[in-house]
């Protein structure tokens, strides 16, 4: 099992913690990841709505080198994109060029011309889908050093690892980080807004919107007990996170919880040393009491 | 002797279809496209069986013998056989037979299986029509032209070969 | 007229009727006439209005006579629909009415082809094809079998019970079959039904005890069919009746046995209640459950699971009516038709997570609160919720998995009637605000939109919109505590957050879990949605394509109380009518082996599906039992030999069929 590792542009600006996490566990679980050659930026949300055509081909140039990257005779790496965004955009891209001939056409023209010849075979995935069906919760319970006991999580998934596809889970009521945050010893929050809108880009184009979406979600798991939201998405992780002073200040609130990226939540678990997995970059600082590691682990 | 798609300039021909149809769904289906006014190409011939089982693959070679550009059958869907499992003989037949007719030479498009239930008067619309352009694409089949070309092709070689052997005892 | 067996010359007479402008006005009906003329062996060749009709087939009659005809080939309309008439017109002119063949230029031509001149060349075709056949039919004996005068009524909620009591009361012996420890069906659940807010068990009870006492009627419950062979009129059926651990004829019903079990209280989730109450493992599915007897379960009883109860049970009842060595029986019938009433099942709302059924306490499906609210329900008929609080709101949200692409595309045409009953019950029974989520209010029936008119006028909220999600999650203070219904108020425009403390899911009506299994075992179809096809969807709703079997109520489509007991009805007076004539025609294209052509290869032997194919060791050559085959022709095209032949479909009329069809072709190039 090997795959290929496609960063975007947030996960190595605002999002590195997630890079950093990834590649931490990936590395302890003994998956080699190799990034993509000369990536380019996947056009995220923005460019489709746009000109379909040139963000699809912006999009298809990456599936195209992935593609170019596999090897002859061994089986086919498939394509690995953290960032949500970057993973919808990417799989939306490969959807359409399979299904749609004029798509196909006009995307085929441009990649013959940037000297590509894409047959369509590449695979876009997203971590919490290879980790939790294609590792499995057992190797990652097994690998598991420090149980995340007595800690409550709300697992957020976003709207963009579950829609329009549903590749991998349900579009409102996905199950894949709950099932993999319990195998790792703790506790999840069960709570009907997992895939609620966190605003998007719009904490920063109308913030009144966007923090008004971001204080329900805030508030809601809050209310429900989790001592921490757990997020697989840089645009959700920055807006639960960055926001929470100034929407108490603007609601009369008095949120304080901490968000991280799943994948950090893995790490700990996994007895990765806090600094390697990117904590100390989290705006609300991780306070919860971190487990001891196991006594059999505890050379390690 | 490759009958792939030689689309000719014949006057005016138009494609002959012998349809096989079991009494129970397609026949059926049949009558409610002619009830529901769904309007379709006439170029299907319908030729009423009780169940698709009774398709003797020689009824199959026949029609094309006797110039049939295409041959369409039409049966229950699998596990709907008002008789159990006569679709199924069907189905094991005409795939084997459909593997012959090719290595013989004839277009995997003239001879096709179609399973449409009672209720789906629309599907024999759909079926008919696009296996009409189908035919229609590849152009006549022709086999009994085709045979008395052999024929005579047959005789020209016996005299050939006569006045050859003549030649030779001469 | 002498009888030939067809080996004489044919002299044909050929027919083409105009069917007023349906044939005449596309397809050169004068034309055809003329053609037919011109083919070998036609004698006469006639053009006629309307060929279905007393002169059309009298034309036939004395045709034969006056010009020796001994074929008769009639061009009109579907074999299906006038086969039948033109055969009998054929044997009144005193010929076997197998020497007639029918050509269809109606429903696949003239309705199907608007261009005349491909009409009428299709005609031509088809008429030279059936000219062809013609001459190589035989005469024919038409088979007759007897039909046996009992029916099997399969399922016994209000169709079945009805259809029983109807023949019955004909004095046809019933043997009435259900799976269920008690009769009723689905209507013994509920409280009042629509629109005359009858009780239920009031209009129900007497038709249960008629059954149960009627001297025609054998009711079997606690049985299942296992089995059935045969053919119309002589069907073979084998019952399983499952062991109650009670004796039927010995129990009186008093219940004691229930009172005295070692279970101080029901541990096991109550069927009949929806599991909203607890049985015991020996219960009866409610008080005036028909047969009024006991059952055991014997996965809950501990005599079963370890033998060594106490057997309170046994010690209390004073009729020696309990019998833990009860056996399963197989019972076997013969009955000459049988109909199948064996109803629906309720969508399953889990299947749509948004409603939060099976998630959420306080969300009920429609079933389930016709228990609630009935006085012999769990509760009493107190309207209390699973988390033992009395509901100041209530919504009914209607067409759930019904309508929807997604779950079942059709309308279950009772939801709408009994979610408006049930608006009226909930707020009888508590005064509650209640409102309605609905797509559109179907109130086709008697008296239904009147019923509807009135709820208007008793205070219950209408919202026109498809709910879009029940959630627990609070925006507003208000909400705390309630269940919101989120749903876009198509009539105002605007997206509505209903608080509400109970939830009510109008959950459609769907075929039977085992349907497909059970259709299979009687040998019908179901249509693509999963309920029994019925033979023509508005001429023959309760006949099926197998003759000798009808189906009635919910397991034909999703349907009403009014509606059921109408199909049952007919279903029941469609089984008299066959009964009642005694015997039925069969059409005689039965397989039969040619001797001196078997070379005993064995191939046909496993093909029929019927085993209507024995070997015979003596002769070592394939024997076919006329009275079991149906007459497929599987076999037929099976024989390696051609030794096997089908009458009707001899292999030689439809190879004429096929040189017919084609004998015109214009010589065409094919340039090799």
């Amino acid at each position: 099992m090997s795959y290929l590792y496609f960063p975007g542009c947030s996960l190595r600006s605002t999002g590195r913690p997630y890079e950093e996490s990834i590649l931490a566990v990936f590395k302890k679980l003994d998956i080699p990841l190799k990034e993509l050659e000369d990536w380019n930026c996947c056009g995220a949300t923005a460019y489709v709505s746009i000109d379909e055509n040139s963000a699809f081909t912006l999009a298809a140039r990456n599936l195209a080198i992935a593609e170019r990257m596999q090897t002859e005779g061994k089986p086919a790496q498939d394509l690995m994109a953290p960032c949500s965004a970057c993973y919808l955009v990417l799989e939306k891209t490969q959807h359409y060029v399979k299904a749609d001939e004029g798509v196909r056409k006009e995307v085929g023209d441009a990649l013959h011309r940037g000297g590509f010849d894409y047959k369509g075979t590449t695979r876009v995935r997203h971590p919490l889908d290879v980790l939790v069906n294609d590792i499995g919760l057992d190797r990652i319970a097994k690998a598991v050093v420090r149980p995340m006991k007595g800690i409550n999580v709300a697992c957020y998934y976003g709207c963009q690892v579950v829609r329009p596809f549903e590749t991998f889970d349900h579009a409102a009521y996905p199950t894949t980080m709950d099932r993999l945050v319990t195998a790792l010893g703790a506790k999840t929050v069960d709570w009907p807004l997992k895939t609620r809108c966190c605003g998007g880009s719009l904490t920063g184009t109308i913030q009144e919107a966007g923090l008004r979406l971001n204080r329900v979600l805030l508030k809601e798991a809050t209310k429900r007990g989790a001592d921490i939201i757990l997020t697989c998405c840089p645009l959700c992780q920055h807006n639960l996170e960055c926001y929470q002073k100034r929407i108490n200040r603007r609601f009369g609130e008095s949120l304080n919880i901490p968000v991280a990226y799943f994948t950090q939540f893995v790490g700990l678990a996994l007895g990765i040393p806090p600094r390697e997995l990117g904590i100390q970059r989290m705006f609300v600082p991780l306070k919860l009491a971190i487990p001891p590691v196991k006594e059999e682990h505890a050379h390690a | 002797m490759a009958s792939t798609g030689m689309k000719q300039e014949t006057n005016g021909w138009e494609p002959r279809i012998v349809a096989f149809f079991c009494n129970w769904c397609t026949y059926t289906a049949a009558d409610l496209a002619g009830v529901s006014r769904l309007r379709h190409a006439p170029n299907a011939r319908v030729i009423r069986v009780m169940c698709s089982g009774r398709l003797d693959p020689q009824f199959v070679l026949e029609a094309f013998a006797r110039g049939a550009d295409g041959v369409l059958v039409g049966g229950c869907h699998p596990g709907d056989c008002h008789y159990m499992e006569g679709n199924y003989k069907a189905l094991r037949r005409i795939r084997f037979l459909q593997r012959m007719m090719k290595d013989m030479g004839i277009h995997e498009d003239r001879f096709h299986l179609e399973w449409i239930s009672a209720s789906e008067g629309e599907k024999v619309k759909t079926t008919i029509n696009e296996m009409t352009e189908k035919v229609r694409a590849l152009g006549p089949l022709g086999l009994p032209e085709r045979f008395v070309k052999w024929d005579e092709e047959m005789d020209e070689l016996e005299h050939t070969i006569a006045a050859q052997e003549e030649a030779l005892h001469a | 007229m002498p009888e030939n067996n067809g080996h004489d010359a044919p002299r044909v007479g050929f027919y083409v009727c105009h069917c007023g402008h349906n044939i005449a006005g596309t397809v050169d009906v004068a034309e055809v006439a003329r053609f037919a003329g011109t083919l070998p062996n036609v004698v006469v060749s006639r053009d006629y209005k309307y060929m279905c009709s007393d002169p059309g087939q009298e034309l036939i009659v004395t045709d034969i006579k006056e010009h020796r005809l001994n074929r008769i080939v009639v061009a009109s309309c579907s074999p299906l629909l006038h086969e039948h008439t033109f055969r009998n017109a054929t044997q009144k002119g005193g010929l076997n009415p197998y020497f007639f063949q029918m050509v269809n230029i109606r429903e696949d031509v003239s309705w199907v082809c608007a261009d005349g001149k491909a009409a009428t060349a299709k005609t031509f075709d088809l008429v030279r094809a059936a000219v062809r056949r013609v001459a190589h039919h035989h005469s024919l004996a038409t088979k007759h079998v007897s039909i046996h005068p009992d029916v099997l009524v399969v399922g016994a909620g209000i169709s079945g019970i009805h259809a029983a009591l109807t023949l019955a009361n004909a004095g046809k012996k019933v043997t009435l079959v259900e799976r269920e420890p008690t009769i009723g069906g689905h209507m013994a659940m509920f409280d009042k039904t629509f629109p005359t807010l009858d009780c239920a068990a009031c209009i129900l009870t007497p038709k249960m005890s008629a059954v149960k006492n009627h001297p025609n009627i054998t009711l079997w419950s606690y049985s299942e069919v296992t089995e059935v062979s045969g053919f119309v009129g002589n069907y073979s059926v084998k019952v399983k009746r499952k062991p109650r651990f009670v004796s039927e004829e010995l129990c009186v019903g008093c219940m004691e046995c229930i009172d005295a079990c070692v279970y101080k209280e029901g541990k096991t989730p109550d069927e009949f209640n929806q599991g909203l109450s607890k049985r015991k493992p020996v219960y009866i599915p409610f008080p005036q459950a028909t047969p009024q007897v006991v059952l055991i379960d014997p996965d809950t009883c501990i005599e079963f699971k370890s033998g060594r109860c106490k057997k309170t049970c046994v010690e209390k009842c004073d009729r020696n009516a309990i019998d833990f060595k009860q056996k399963e029986e197989i019972k076997e019938i013969k009955v000459g038709t049988i109909i199948l009433a064996t109803g629906f099942k309720t969508f399953d709302a889990k299947r749509i997570p948004y409603y939060g059924y099976g998630k959420y306490p306080n969300v009920y499906s429609s079933i389930e609160v016709e228990r609630l609210v009935n006085a012999s329900g769990p509760t009493g008929g107190d309207l209390v919720l699973r988390d033992g609080r009395h509901p100041k709101t209530v919504g009914i949200i209607h067409c759930v998995g019904s309508r929807d692409r997604n779950t079942n595309r059709w309308c279950s045409r009772t939801c709408c009637m009994y979610s408006l009953k049930l608006a009226h019950l909930l707020k009888e029974h508590s005064d509650a605000e209640v409102y309605n989520f609905y797509i559109d209010i179907r109130a086709a029936g008697k008296a239904y939109e009147e019923f509807y008119d009135k709820l208007l006028e008793e205070n219950i909220h209408f919202v026109r919109g498809r709910v879009a999600e029940v959630t627990d999650w609070a925006a507003r203070p208000e909400e705390e505590g309630k269940l919101v219904i989120r749903v876009e108020d198509t009539l105002i425009g605007v997206v509505r957050r209903v608080p509400v403390d109970m939830v009510v899911l109008a959950v459609g009506m769907e075929p039977q879990a085992d349907s497909q299994d059970v259709r299979r075992m009687f040998n019908i179809s179901c249509s693509t949605e999963g309920f029994f096809l019925e033979r023509h969807p508005k001429l023959a709703p309760v006949d099926t394509f197998t003759d000798g079997i009808y189906i009635a109520g919910a397991c034909q489509g999703p349907k009403d109380i009014p509606d059921s007991v109408a199909q049952a009805g007919a279903a029941a007076a469609q089984a008299l009518s066959l009964i009642d004539a005694g015997e039925i025609e069969l059409e005689p294209n039965t397989a039969y082996v040619v001797e001196k052509d078997c070379s005993g290869c064995k191939s046909c032997l496993a093909i029929c599906p019927y085993t209507a194919i024995t070997r015979d060791e003596v002769k070592q050559k394939a024997f076919i039992n006329e009275a079991l085959c149906k007459g497929c022709g599987t076999c037929v095209a099976t024989c390696p030999s051609g030794a096997i032949r089908q009458n009707l479909f001899e292999d030689e009329q439809i190879f004429s069929e096929i040189d017919g069809l084609l004998q015109d072709r214009e010589s065409v190039s094919t340039g090799g």
